[in-house]
């Protein structure tokens, strides 16, 4: 029986002092804020969309490799010697042409794991996070500054100086096969009976 | 002449309010009571393991984060003492005191969104909003730390990806002073009210030796009875300098054991790393945290298993190294698969209305479960 | 009162009796409803820390108007498999159900609905309907949880109506008058002659109806709560094991009219509560209007009056649902039948021995 009248009055009791509480939130003020028209300060180390600076970018293929989602595209080409690219904003030479570093924001998993890599500290994560689109490919980000006849002709150069030089190449190789043909032709040969030896100069 | 009954089967389908992610759990009920319950699981299922074999080891932190996502800092620290281990490095003290610290807010951050949905799912809607604008001061902590607020890709093997900021201190030790009163609010309001307590005292009883027989661990093994934290039995980083205490069930409102048990304990819990944070942040010495991180991690042939305290329960990972520069196997023993597998057992002879009050009370995570 | 006022005004009785029967339906409980809905939101927001709406209109007051447009221009789906007639029926009974029990409850001295003697009983019964508009709702749904839901809440209504008369019947009892005027009339001048301060008995009585009245008063405040399904008792409504309750079938506008029936029942408990209990239209202490002789004032401050208790009683109602947890079903049975059902019997019992002192 007190047991009955216990149970009765502690739930009413508890439950008042539950009421306390709340009707003492009621003066609290909100801690939200209204989004749109007031946006939260973000702190400096924010992990967002992520920035490319494309002239320090010396095309070392770190963080596309560092990428857990391989996001990341790079495609380079080898400059010519003799073409300056300038230097990057901490004193490295470039050697590299960029002609592709593509992001895509639809992989991307804002887990930071490019930055750190950079030598040139050319990539980094700001705090812009209202970038959604409508279409999935506009996520798609080109971060290269050539335009589309510069990469062809960057790609031309390096092509035809492959060319060039594979021509040089083969024109000293062929021009040394010929002086040791011509020291050869000088020393008499006696021994006849290996014609095999004749064979090494056809390439 | 004995009335014919049928058993139903009720489906409580994979997009349910009450169960915490994607669960399917299918309920045999006689009437009103439960016979069976058969939970359906891998609706989330994202092959962690089999993809940790095609990458290297710094790249699959980012992917141990996504596994029990509201706990992100326990499974990256469990991964890294394991590579630790593995590799035989040793790192600074001040990464192993800014890994505790990270650590234990993010058990209070883990409980806090366990307490808030529990309440929710009872019915009381203001407890959940109070537990989540504590969690939003935790995150931010979080936030200026590293940059990110759920999956922080923080703990590195070797060390840690960023110091501490230099506002963190001040603002944890502001943190722990309001939100001391704010565990007292959620106190009266949740934890003795009379009508919570009549919905969850006695109900869901686990005993201890089917817990320790099925190998439950965690706040559901202490609310049983057992006093066993892998903290103190199995000590790993620097968690012997502290003092606290390991908080047990013991049946105050009903029996030892039930979800109110479950429930209030991690109320407790969350006190005891109130006063962790505050001793590890007196005892912080200085130091460089990235003088440890190798630049290449390429571990010697080998396995090891290491276990951590996640805030559901021991956290295993089991990894297996052949030399080169991507894991062997990389095995994860998620609590929340074990409390799983208790969870039928649970149930049986309850009410419908109180597979909500149990499926919350033992707090699983899906990404845990199916990883 | 006001039927005599019109008729004397207009000479036809159907046109007075046309604008009575709708004067409280809309000068009163449309207004109210649109009130009660924006003030539920916001006082569960600031309660709980945030805002609320706060886009349209100015702090969000016109957000009902948004909602209501929002119901009427949703697409009416009938299942196929359903009940036509029982469906579309349903939500008229429990509407019908809760506006009607308006027509009894005096406003003021002189804007009532209807001067029917059977005053209280009539409400009581007139929101029985509800009843079988929710009985018919979950029925037709086609749909096995709906069933249940409709099930346990026509249990929970028609057990805790038992606690809500036998308090009713106490009252009853002491003051012998079944009409709600003259309950109001009973508790005139100043406030210590409400019934929850033992009426307008004398000496005694008064002092040992005291305790009684009070105990009196949190029964039938707790067992209205339950008529309404209100939190801690909304098992019909919330997600009721799975889904949610006799209405999930019902899109745009009869699920408005269960949901404006619900906030018209709100008030119409919270009015019976503050008409019994804490005196209907009568103000605490004397009426301005008859201190500055102006006697028209009079009536209007009644409304002013009442309307401010039915307000508090609603806000009580919202304080408590963003307060408690929900109970179970069988504890909200057992709570009525082995708690509230023997302690009002005890009330009537006490209150019977002390009226004849």
């Amino acid at each position: 029986m007190r047991d009955y009248f216990l149970k009765f009055w502690e739930g009413l009791f508890t439950i008042l002092i539950g009421m306390k509480v709340t009707f003492r939130h009621i003066f609290v003020p909100a801690v939200t804020i209204q989004y749109p028209s007031v946006k939260p300060q973000l702190p400096e180390r924010e992990r967002n969309r992520l920035y490319v600076n494309m002239d320090d970018c010396i095309g070392c293929d770190q963080c596309s490799r560092a990428c857990p989602v391989s996001c990341i595209d790079i495609e380079t080409v080898k400059s010519i010697p003799g073409e300056d690219l300038g230097k990057t904003s901490n004193g490295k030479k470039k050697a590299l042409w960029v002609t592709k570093f593509d992001i895509d924001f639809a992989k991307c998993c804002y887990c930071e794991l490019c930055v750190p890599p950079c030598p040139t500290d050319c990539i980094y994560m700001t705090d812009v996070y209202e970038f959604s689109e409508f279409e999935r490919d506009s996520l798609l980000y080109d971060f290269v500054t050539l335009t589309q006849e510069e990469k062809e002709i960057k790609k031309k150069n390096f092509e035809e100086f492959q060319v060039k030089k594979e021509a040089e190449k083969a024109a000293a190789a062929k021009k040394a096969a010929e002086e040791k043909a011509a020291a050869q032709k000088e020393k008499p040969e006696i021994k006849h009976d290996k014609p095999t030896d004749d064979k090494k100069e056809i390439d | 002449m004995a009335l014919k009954t049928e058993e139903m089967v009720l489906n409580m389908g994979p997009q349910h309010p009450s169960t915490h992610g994607v669960l399917r759990l299918e309920l045999k009920l006689d009437g009103e009571i439960i016979s069976d319950v058969i939970p359906h699981i891998g609706y989330l299922h994202r092959c962690f393991e089999k993809h940790s074999e095609a990458m290297t080891y710094p790249q699959i932190i980012p992917y141990t984060d996504r596994m029990d996502y509201l706990a992100s800092m326990y499974n990256e620290f469990g991964y890294a003492l394991a590579m630790e281990r593995l590799m035989g490095i040793e790192v600074p003290e001040r990464v192993e005191y800014i890994r505790v610290i990270m650590g234990e807010l993010q058990r209070i951050a883990s409980h806090l969104v366990a307490l808030g949905t529990y309440g929710a799912d009872i019915g009381a809607f203001t407890p959940f909003l109070f537990c989540f604008r504590d969690r939003e001061r935790i995150l931010h902590l979080f936030e200026i730390t590293c940059g990110a607020r759920l999956l922080y890709n923080y703990i590195w093997i070797g060390g840690v990806s960023h110091d501490l900021h230099p506002d963190f201190i001040r603002l944890t030790k502001e943190f722990i002073k309001d939100f001391k009163p704010n565990l007292k609010e959620l106190n009266d309001l949740l934890s003795y009210n009379a009508i919570f307590i009549e919905r969850t005292a006695n109900v869901g009883v686990l005993p201890v030796d089917t817990a320790i027989n099925y190998g439950v661990t965690g706040p559901n093994l202490r609310a049983s009875g057992m006093k066993w934290d892998l903290r103190k039995d199995d000590p790993y980083s620097v968690y012997n300098k502290f003092d606290y205490e390991i908080p047990v069930g013991s049946g105050e409102k009903g029996k030892t054991g039930d979800c109110w048990d479950r429930y209030f304990i991690r109320v407790r819990e969350m006190e005891e790393s109130l006063k962790i944070i505050e001793q590890a942040i007196d005892q912080i010495p200085d130091g460089d945290v990235s003088s440890a991180i190798p630049k290449r991690i390429k571990p010697p042939e080998g396995q090891i298993y290491t276990r951590v305290e996640n805030p559901r329960g021991e956290l295993g990972y089991f990894i297996m190294s052949n030399g080169s520069l991507n894991p062997a196997r990389v095995k994860v023993r998620a609590p929340s698969f074990v409390t799983m597998q208790v969870f039928p057992d649970l149930c049986k002879g309850w009410m419908v209305a109180d597979v909500v009050a149990i499926l919350g009370s033992i707090d699983i995570v899906l990404g845990e479960i199916d990883r | 009162m006001i039927y005599d006022w019109l008729y004397n005004l207009t000479g036809s009785p159907i046109l007075s009796m046309f604008v009575v029967s709708l004067l409280p339906l809309f000068a009163f409980i449309l207004p109210f409803a649109l009130f009660a809905v924006l003030a539920e939101r916001k006082v569960s927001a600031h309660m709980q820390d945030r805002l609320g709406p706060m886009r349209v209109g100015y702090h969000g007051i016109l957000q009902t108007i948004a909602d209501i447009i929002k119901l009427i221009q949703k697409e009416d789906l009938v299942p196929t498999a359903v009940d036509k007639k029982l469906f579309n029926f349903a939500p008229l009974l429990v509407f019908a159900g809760s506006y009607a029990a308006f027509a009894a409850i005096p406003f003021s001295s002189i804007f009532i609905g209807s001067q029917i003697q059977l005053g209280i009983i009539y409400i009581v019964a007139v929101t029985g309907l509800v009843v079988a508009g929710i009985l018919m709702a979950g029925w037709a749904s086609n749909n096995k949880y709906s069933l249940l839901g409709a099930m346990r809440s026509a249990a929970q209504i028609i057990s805790y109506e038992i606690p809500t008369l036998l308090i009713i019947l106490t009252i009853i009892m002491i003051t012998g008058t079944l009409s709600l005027y003259t309950l109001s009339e009973l508790q005139t001048s100043f406030f210590w002659n409400w019934m929850i301060f033992g009426g307008p008995a004398e000496g005694l009585q008064k002092f040992l109806y005291l305790p009684l009245m009070l105990v009196g008063c949190l029964v039938i405040y707790i067992s209205t709560l339950a008529e309404v399904n209100r939190t801690p008792f909304d098992i019909p409504e919330a997600e009721s094991e799975l889904v949610s309750g006799y209405h999930t079938e019902y899109s745009g506008m009869k699920f408005a009219m269960f949901f404006l029936a619900e906030y018209a029942n709100m008030f119409a408990v919270s009015a019976i509560v503050a008409i019994i209990f804490f005196g209907g239209y009568q103000s605490p202490f004397g009426y301005l209007g008859n201190t500055l002789g102006l006697d028209w004032l009079v009536p209007i401050e009644q409304f002013f009056w009442f309307t401010a208790k039915g307000l508090f009683f609603v806000f009580v109602q919202m304080w408590l649902r963003w307060t408690l947890p929900r109970f179970r079903v069988d504890q909200l049975m057992a709570f009525c039948w082995k708690y509230l059902i023997p302690i009002s019997f005890v009330i009537l019992l006490l209150a019977g021995l002390i009226s004849l002192i």
